[in-house]
């Protein structure tokens, strides 16, 4: 009986989400951008999000690490409730990395000196053991020569690339990509794509907010239609693709696939 | 020599077609070299030359003004006035010579002078390095020069200890003032501004409102007035009994008023970062003071380098005004001497102006270009 019991109870961690996101709203003074919203994202689940300008697809993702805060509901990161408790939520910030639609690197440090940062600050690790993790990762992303150069001498997929490294230096268990691509030429984006499938593909759990549908095809789980801050309509990719059921899905799906 | 001919075909021979070559023109005037340079840019037109006349007869009599005023006309040595006071004399070199101990130590005693000048040495000896990006032990060198050089100057100037003959500070003077009170002023205000400019900033209302409160009332009053406050009025609410050394408090006036300036500065700065980087900071689990050290503070701070350091200097001119508290820098030495009997003729003013006025030149002229050099080695290039 006791096996069962505990064989129950590690179900449960396992089956723990890595995100939980209960009825939660939000509102920018009058303007209410986050509509109950009610999201289960399962360790190792790969999200897709997408919808148009507005729809509280990014404010939804900051959420997440409390970038914004919501104002009813309930958001629980890895079991770890979200509130204003300043040290929880660093806790978790350290735990959810993040990248943003215009990188954000530092520019007023090197690229190593980006990556380690965190490491050395937060982490408290040594110099020269953060270095070698950042290195690892430079790697991973395939720029190590261009660690003592400083952001402003890259172009936009190398720091989006850095921008990744800096985070997965962490050794995050979520990742948040906020519209990573939509600030890079056409020609870059390939490059930043090709560093998140393999990482997808690594089993990380992942929440993107992105217009890149190839990308969501490909590596998704699940793609998620936002609209006035609303989840309208979830489905794996290959159903949701072929056979939205919202009207307005469709529209969307309808003006971004032509 | 034969003209060649450009009409090959006899048929073209009755049409208008020029049969030879045109006439060499003479070459276009030179451009290159030397006189070509001054032909382009200073002589290009009638106006630019004019120009160019009016501004060389300008620079020359300025010029020719200052070297006859100084070396021509001047006199260079004497025991007392005399020389100085006849006609057409020029500057009175003497007069200054024989002040020099005034202008850079003030009535501090000659016997105890060494000990000035070990001060003076450290200071020195501390901002060298300290200034070389490249020199080595720069965190030991910072905190000797925080914590390290005014303890010591405050054991070593003021004596009483050690066996040090005690030396009240109204005897100190001249350059040596001028040093303390500018160097106390900028190490001492900058802190305090960027505390202020977080204030302001604060999501926490009563910090913000206290540092408004603080800023807008320093910014309020002229430093003259503080100055005046600290030194007749800020007895009167002390319990009796109770003294504040009056180069104390000239030192905290100048410090609390220039503190809300460099604030609003360091505001600037901030309000140049963009929110991304606090983001950026915030995601990777930095709390609020290593995201402002380590992320905001070090941007903030390189962009308002030029102001902050307008600021600097100004402080540094500003020191002139404790004159008017008694307290005799060297301005106010020279202030003081100029007028002396043995001395006085209608060049010595002069003389001892120019004096005050290269030497300050030279300080805050050394600060702008080093502000200038620290800029260009902190460009990382992220401003394409």
């Amino acid at each position: 009986m006791a096996d069962t019991a505990f064989a129950r109870e590690t179900a449960v961690a396992a089956a723990l989400p890595a995100v939980q996101m209960i009825g939660v709203n939000k509102w920018y003074g009058d303007f209410h951008v986050l509509k109950e919203i009610n999201l289960e994202v399962a360790k190792g689940e790969r999200i897709v999000i997408c919808g148009p300008s507005g729809s509280g697809k990014s404010t939804m993702i900051r959420c997440i690490n409390r970038l914004e805060y919501h104002q009813a509901g309930s958001i629980v990161v890895d079991g770890t409730e979200l509130t204003s408790d300043l040290k929880r939520i660093d806790e978790v910030r350290s735990e959810v990395g993040m990248v943003f639609q215009h990188f954000n690197l530092f520019p007023h440090l090197t690229i190593l000196q980006n990556c380690t940062l965190a490491l050395i600050w937060v982490k408290k690790m040594a110099r020269k053991e953060a270095e070698e993790i950042a290195m690892q990762y430079l790697k991973k992303v395939r720029i190590p020569e261009q660690a003592m150069k400083y952001p402003g001498q890259l172009s936009g997929g190398q720091q989006q690339r850095v921008a990744i490294a800096r985070a997965l230096c962490m050794n995050p268990k979520i990742m948040l990509f906020d519209e990573p691509t939509s600030a890079l030429d056409p020609e870059m984006v390939k490059e930043v794509l090709d560093v998140m499938i393999s990482l997808a593909e690594s089993g990380m759990t992942m929440l993107c907010v992105s217009h890149e549908m190839g990308f969501a095809r490909q590596v998704a789980d699940r793609v998620i239609f936002m609209d006035a801050g609303q989840i309208i309509e979830q489905n794996v990719p290959a159903a949701f693709f072929s056979n939205p059921q919202h009207e307005r899905t469709k529209l969307f799906l309808s003006q971004i696939l032509h | 020599m034969q003209t060649p001919t450009l009409a090959a075909s006899p048929a073209a021979a009755g049409a208008f077609v020029r049969q030879q070559l045109a006439e060499t023109l003479p070459p276009p005037a030179s451009t290159a070299g030397a006189i070509g340079w001054l032909r382009k840019n200073l002589f290009g037109s009638l106006s630019d030359a004019i120009l160019t006349l009016l501004g060389i007869t300008i620079i020359v009599y300025t010029v020719w003004s200052i070297l006859d005023f100084t070396v021509i006309r001047a006199v260079a040595t004497g025991i007392n006035g005399d020389a100085c006071r006849k006609p057409g004399a020029g500057a009175c070199w003497p007069y200054v010579t024989s002040f020099w101990r005034l202008f850079v130590y003030g009535y501090y005693p000659p016997a105890e002078q060494w000990r000035a000048n070990v001060v003076f040495a450290l200071f020195i000896g501390l901002l060298i390095p300290l200034a070389i990006p490249s020199a080595p032990l720069k965190l030991l060198n910072v905190l000797l020069f925080l914590f390290g050089l005014p303890i010591a100057a405050g054991i070593i100037l003021p004596g009483g200890w050690f066996g040090l003959v005690p030396v009240e500070t109204q005897l100190w003077g001249g350059f040596l003032v001028t040093l303390i009170i500018a160097v106390t002023g900028i190490v001492a205000s900058f802190p305090l501004g960027l505390l202020l400019a977080l204030g302001r900033r604060s999501n926490m209302p009563a910090i913000r409102f206290l540092s408004v409160v603080y800023i807008e009332f320093w910014r309020g009053v002229p430093l003259i007035t503080v100055l005046f406050l600290a030194s007749n009025m800020l007895p009167l609410f002390l319990p009796v009994g109770w003294n504040v050394n009056q180069l104390v408090r000239a030192l905290v006036g100048v410090t609390l008023f220039t503190a809300a300036y460099i604030a609003e500065i360091i505001r600037g700065g901030l309000q140049a970062i963009p929110r991304g980087q606090y983001e950026g900071a915030q995601a990777l689990g930095l709390g609020y003071w290593r995201m402002m050290v380590l992320i905001i503070m070090p941007q903030a701070i390189k962009i308002v380098i030029p102001s902050l350091v307008s600021s600097f200097i100004s402080l540094f001119k500003d020191t002139t005004l404790v004159q008017i508290v008694s307290i005799y820098d060297l301005l106010g030495t020279i202030q003081q001497s100029r007028n002396s009997p043995i001395w006085s003729a209608p060049t010595t003013s002069t003389t001892g102006y120019l004096v005050a006025a290269l030497i300050f030149w030279t300080c805050c002229f050394s600060m702008s270009r080093y502000s200038q050099f620290i800029e260009r080695r902190l460009n990382t290039g992220h401003r394409r």
